[in-house]
């Protein structure tokens, strides 16, 4: 299935066929697990009404590991199999994936205050995190950062790859480290403890979340897979330099048509 | 054999014969070192309760400062094309360069924090084990540095950019090696961190000439 996706034509009229029925579900998954979250699901009983922040908290962290991981295995994939896509997915996938680290963060950050009575603390979990954030930003910076593109995307594959090894410790943060971030209560060994009343909400919010990376992600695809075309189109269309032309004709030789 | 040690050899003597490279990074330590004590002030309990903190950053940012040195120059000149297409493994020939940075940049400062450790009033009870997570954090910081300056190679503002990649991977030897000074000066056990130390730095070994050797080849393509 990937090879199938690796023809750039392919893609923009899969994507084409398929972006507005992942929009759409997207809002429309959101709308519903919005309304579990807000309405329907129970108020913690220590907690009280602010534990709704975990609705957004939660999935916003799952999407930015899961995002960091796509790319990871995309940028595998390109330097191992040399898919022409998969470098341009990794490089469309990384800002969406700083924003959900962003959001993670920020809402961590809002929940903290009324529960632990500080906008932030140095445990490993929010520590780590915190250096996923930065490895986001030094993708970014690192594949932006050279006037050849194709060299900053592979540059940027390798760095990908050496930062893989913050995932992990993120995920067991909890459990190596004495943290004030609560242990894992969903994915686990033992299965969830949260209840179900609060866990159908989150894993609606979830696939919403996740529904809505795609989308984003497709979107950016597009946009980069137009750029390049409009690009190779304006350089395919400038006529040849004048000295050029005037030794060519010197020559006689026939000038190659560029149009 | 006789290769890999030459590129040490030859990167160790430019190291030292240029000296500019070693003295920079320690005048940049005792430079960093001793602006703490104009910022927080010269309270001796508080610089000693943050000292192996200071420290620590301090060694992080001069060994920072000497990373574009390690491959730059011979990506310039075309020495980088020789060691690339020699008959020596590149991953051997960035240990062995990563070796020579190391001891021109990483040793120094092991051996030079103790003078340092005075000045920021760091319990003297914690010296050894400062020099002892010095010697055992900065081959990590080294090799780390590797990856990232081979990747910046030839990247517009290389020098930021080359920061904002190394920073986030040294937080690992950071805290680990701030964490064993602090239990020395506690009076807890440093073991545990300077294994973990000493683990990070060996794990470096074993990831960083692979990255290192991709990122060269990615440069010289």
């Amino acid at each position: 299935m990937i090879n199938r996706l690796a023809n750039p034509a392919r893609f923009m009229r899969l994507s084409a066929r398929a972006l507005p029925w992942c929009c759409w579900s997207a809002a429309a998954v959101l709308a519903v697990g919005l309304y579990f979250a807000l309405v329907v699901a129970p108020a913690d009983y220590q907690q009280g009404e602010a534990v709704r922040i975990m609705f957004v908290h939660v999935p916003a962290a799952w999407m930015a590991l899961s995002v960091y991981l796509l790319i990871a295995v995309a940028s595998g994939i390109a330097l191992v199999w040399r898919h022409p896509l998969a470098e341009i997915g990794a490089r469309a996938a990384a800002p969406i994936g700083a924003a959900f680290t962003f959001v993670c963060l920020a809402t961590g950050s809002l929940w903290g205050r009324p529960m632990w009575g500080t906008w932030w603390v140095w445990d490993a979990r929010l520590t780590s995190v915190l250096v996923l954030f930065f490895l986001y930003l030094g993708y970014i910076a690192l594949v932006n950062g050279f006037d050849d593109p194709t060299r900053g995307g592979k540059a940027g594959s390798i760095l990908a790859l050496v930062g893989v090894v913050n995932l992990p410790i993120i995920k067991f943060s909890v459990d190596w480290w004495n943290t004030l971030h609560q242990p894992a209560s969903v994915l686990r060994l033992g299965g969830p403890t949260i209840a179900l009343s609060m866990l159908v909400p989150l894993l609606v919010m979830a696939a919403g979340f996740a529904l809505l990376f795609a989308c984003l992600l497709m979107v950016r695809m597009r946009t980069e897979l137009n750029d390049r075309k409009a690009l190779a189109l304006r350089l395919n269309s400038a006529p040849a330099p004048r000295a050029a032309r005037s030794a060519s004709e010197a020559a006689g030789s026939p000038r190659p048509a560029l149009r | 054999m006789a290769a890999l040690l030459s590129v040490f050899h030859r990167d160790l003597r430019l190291a030292l014969r240029q000296g500019g490279d070693t003295a920079l990074v320690l005048g940049f330590f005792v430079l960093a070192v001793v602006l703490f004590p104009f910022g927080v002030g010269p309270e001796p309990e508080i610089l000693g309760r943050i000292a192996a903190g200071i420290l620590w950053v301090a060694a992080l940012l001069a060994a920072l400062l000497s990373l574009d040195r390690l491959y730059q120059a011979e990506y310039e000149d075309g020495g980088l094309d020789l060691i690339v297409l020699s008959p020596i493994p590149l991953e051997l020939a960035v240990l062995a360069k990563c070796a020579a940075h190391w001891a021109a940049t990483g040793l120094p400062l092991a051996l030079l924090s103790p003078l340092l450790a005075l000045v920021v009033d760091l319990d003297p009870v914690a010296f050894p084990t400062l020099v002892l997570s010095l010697l055992a954090g900065t081959p990590a910081l080294s090799l780390i540095g590797s990856v990232a300056a081979a990747l910046t190679l030839g990247a517009r503002r290389q020098g930021v950019l080359l920061s904002l990649l190394v920073l986030p991977l040294y937080v690992p030897p950071l805290v680990f090696g701030a964490a064993a000074v602090e239990a020395s000066v506690m009076g807890a056990g440093a073991r545990a961190d300077l294994y973990i130390l000493g683990a990070l730095s060996l794990a470096a070994m074993a990831v960083s000439p692979w990255a290192s050797a991709a990122a060269l080849r990615l440069a010289l393509e």
